[in-house]
């Protein structure tokens, strides 16, 4: 128990004295998990808008993988991402293991399903509301995936949260294609398991409640931006 | 449109460029070690001095020997420290790698509850004290990852008439983890276990855990060193490998070595040749 | 009545024959052509063949349930019909024909953006981008002072003048409308009328769904009087409203329940 009171003064000290190294890495981690985020959000969603506006044959057996593929385990990503950059693997040669880029491709992998079946379900009851429009007006299919992406874009914001949220939070994948590598690859999650397997429950436990203030700090943001959005209807 | 694509073409280039510019520095070297050094904070110690002697940037993925030697095997590393001596052989005998060197020696230690249910306190041979951990009844944690350490308690068993084997799951607690989760799982579920001294050292959560077995020349731990061979792995970067390794056995780096110490302890003993 | 008949000069109503359904096929209009629509094994629209003059204010009246609206989303290409075939000016009706319709809904579907951005999107739908053409239509349906408003957060009548805006962004040479005025009030219904006849005294071809008698006496140059599925009787306005030739319309103009 004395672990709690331990940590949270740790947490408290960490962060009011910015601590160079909790900079780093809590930079590292919004750095690679935002890009993911975005990477999955730029092919996730007009993915997703692709299978909201088409019917086609298979298209239930689509919607059932990418919703089996939303429960992707971390660990078996990373495994697979690991056996793609290795120098061994065919992708070797790009020199990415062991990289930023490695962790930001792993979690792109990782949150692109979800992003894929949230914003499918999200976009196609927008669609609904605007499929006479569209068609009357006979736009392109790439105009109707940009004008449903642009006008659900309040609401794609918190598909965008989820598969933040899962990107920071994961370590399974980004501890093996990052390798955890000090001020190189060490981010929020991978340095809590370090400081776990050292014992250092304490720090460990003030890792994990910078990196839950940094979650929530970005989950408000986005918030407040949607409560602006649905007062002017926008959302 | 055209403005749009054109600007995730430079989003995704910058990105490229950003892990390139990471990569791209010459002098750096990834080094694929065992736990126990990094994690007693011994890198921490040696990497500043190597770096500011050479400009060599060293990189260090700490995982378990096992799969230190397997991810050197993929030539994902320029240099390979582990302690695991039959199978650091076996990896120069494949041709893997260039040479091994010895870098320095500590001892495994078994841990467990003050209160010792199997009263194995004092006990000077590990293998008599196993078995009689075995006979108790008391709990055991293994790292059961084929890490140095696991390959190493597995010897000591197999010189004792027990298999552990048969007890998996009941007494005997196979973790599947490196040293540290299994040492937080021992503590919590009061087991015995088997660890490196330097990891016991440096570890923070030991509960009321205290070493009850050492000094048996079986638990001698050595560790070498090996530099990952550029003829099969053509993107090692032989020369600053090779520079931290003649660094590390130098009088310099076995001093350095020597000199770490924590909570007043020595971790490690430098023996290159 | 003495605007109606200013309208009637303008869009060469005169030459509108007196026929039913499908006597003559003026190519240049619209003809349909053993229109089918079922749907759950039940007839909606009956096998209707069909022509409309190709200029003027088309109404197509009826009670509830008639086909009125699916007869305009088959003419536009909404939906595809069971069987029959739709031709604007010989032509079949592709996607290239129907660039050249608009139409407006009984509820205006708006886009989540600002008044402004809802007429750029039908804009740009056309590959035009062009911000004086968009204020000029903006400030033709009275709506360039809300620019910048959200175009959600509109009194019914104001979103229903903008979707109007918006399809004529796309200078169609056919306008259809299904009922754009049922749930407004009389000064807003007075001002969209306005725009539809404008838009007509232009050149543009109406099609307009209405059950409102007093709207079809303000606007329409001719009449479909549509009953179970099938135009059942048709004229032009003036001759329809006054003299109707069978008895359901009778009744329809009587305010009867009509089976």
């Amino acid at each position: 128990m004395q672990d709690f009171g331990e940590a949270f003064g740790l947490a408290l000290s960490l962060v009011v004295s910015g601590d160079a190294d909790l900079v780093e890495i809590v930079a590292l981690s919004l750095r690679v998990s935002l890009t993911a985020t975005g990477l999955a959000c730029l092919i996730g969603l007009p993915l997703g808008a692709l299978v909201a506006i088409t019917r086609f044959r298979g298209r239930n057996a689509v919607l059932i993988l990418f919703n089996a593929l939303m429960g992707l385990p971390p660990v078996v990503v990373g495994l697979l991402v690991y056996l793609h950059l290795s120098r061994a693997g065919p992708f070797g040669f790009l020199g990415l293991l062991y990289t930023p880029m490695a962790m930001i491709i792993a979690q792109m992998i990782l949150i692109t399903p979800i992003v894929v079946a949230l914003s499918r379900q999200i976009l196609e009851d927008l669609h609904a509301e605007y499929a006479d429009q569209f068609r009357s007006l006979v736009l392109s299919r790439r105009q109707q995936v940009m004008a449903l992406i642009w006008d659900a874009r309040f609401s794609l914001m918190t598909v965008g949260l989820a598969g933040f949220g899962r990107a920071v939070a994961e370590v399974g994948a980004v501890m093996i294609v990052g390798g955890n590598i000090d001020h190189l690859t060490r981010v929020m999650t991978t340095a809590i398991a370090l400081e776990t397997s050292k014992g250092d429950l304490a720090l460990a436990l003030a890792l994990g409640l910078v990196l839950m203030v940094i979650a929530l700090g970005v989950n408000a943001l986005v918030q407040s931006l949607r409560m602006t959005a649905v007062r002017h209807a926008y959302a | 449109m055209f403005v749009k694509t054109s600007r995730v073409g430079v989003l995704v280039a910058a990105l490229f460029l950003g892990a390139n510019a990471g990569a791209a520095q010459d002098q750096s070297i990834i080094v694929q070690s065992t736990t126990s050094t990094a994690n007693s904070g011994l890198y921490d110690h040696l990497l500043p001095m190597f770096s500011e002697e050479t400009g060599i940037e060293v990189n260090v993925v700490a995982v378990g020997t096992g799969q230190a030697i397997r991810n050197a095997r993929n030539c994902d590393g320029d240099v390979l420290l582990v302690h695991a001596k039959p199978a650091e052989e076996e990896f120069v005998a494949d041709g893997m790698g260039v040479e091994r060197f010895d870098l320095m020696y500590n001892d495994f230690v078994i841990v467990g509850p003050d209160e010792d249910p199997a009263g194995i306190g004092g006990m000077t041979d590990a293998q008599d004290s196993l078995e009689r951990i075995a006979e108790s009844g008391a709990l055991f944690a293994s790292r059961g990852d084929e890490s140095g350490t696991h390959k190493k308690e597995t010897s000591l068993w197999s010189d004792t008439g027990v298999d552990p084997g048969e007890g998996s799951g009941e007494w005997y607690r196979e973790t599947g983890s490196g040293m540290g989760a299994t040492l937080n799982a021992a503590v919590g579920m009061d087991a015995y276990v088997m660890t490196d001294r330097a990891t016991w050292i440096s570890f923070r959560n030991k509960g009321d855990f205290v070493v009850h077995v050492e000094g048996d020349e079986d638990l001698f731990n050595q560790y070498g060193v090996i530099l990952v061979n550029p003829e099969k792995c053509g993107n090692v970067n032989a020369e600053a490998g090779q520079a931290f390794i003649d660094w590390l056995i130098s009088e310099t780096g076995q001093e350095a070595i020597g000199a770490y110490t924590l909570n007043g302890q020595q971790l490690f003993f430098p023996n290159a040749d | 009545m003495r605007m109606r008949d200013t309208i009637l000069e303008g869009s060469n109503a005169l030459d509108l024959p007196r026929v039913l359904g499908g006597g003559t096929c003026d190519r240049r209009g619209v003809t349909a052509k053993g229109l089918v629509l079922r749907h759950d094994g039940r007839a909606l629209i009956r096998d209707v063949t069909l022509s409309l003059p190709p200029g003027g204010i088309t109404m197509i009246m009826g009670p509830n349930g008639a086909g009125k609206s699916l007869l305009l989303r088959l003419l536009h290409g909404l939906i595809a019909p069971s069987a029959g075939t739709v031709a604007w000016g010989g032509k079949p009706l592709s996607e290239d024909v129907r660039r050249d319709q608009a139409m407006v809904f009984q509820k205006p579907v708006l886009l989540r953006r600002s008044v402004a951005a809802n007429v750029d999107f039908a804009l740009r739908a056309r590959g035009v981008k062009d911000t004086t053409r968009r204020d000029a239509l903006l400030d033709h349906v009275g709506l360039l002072g809300h620019a910048r408003q959200p175009a959600r957060l509109l009194s019914g009548g104001e979103q229903q003048r903008l979707a109007l805006a918006r399809a004529l962004a796309t200078e169609p040479k056919v306008l259809m409308l299904d009922e754009p005025t049922a749930s407004l009030d009389p000064a807003s219904v007075l001002k969209i009328e306005e725009i539809v006849r404008d838009a007509s005294v232009k050149g543009t071809k109406i099609i307009f769904v209405t059950h409102d008698l007093g709207q079809a006496g303000r606007l329409a140059d001719d009449i479909v009087f549509m009953l179970n599925g099938k135009p059942h009787d048709r004229g032009p306005a003036d001759l329809f409203l006054s003299r109707p030739e069978t008895q359901e319309a009778r009744d329809f103009l009587q305010s009867r329940i009509v089976l």
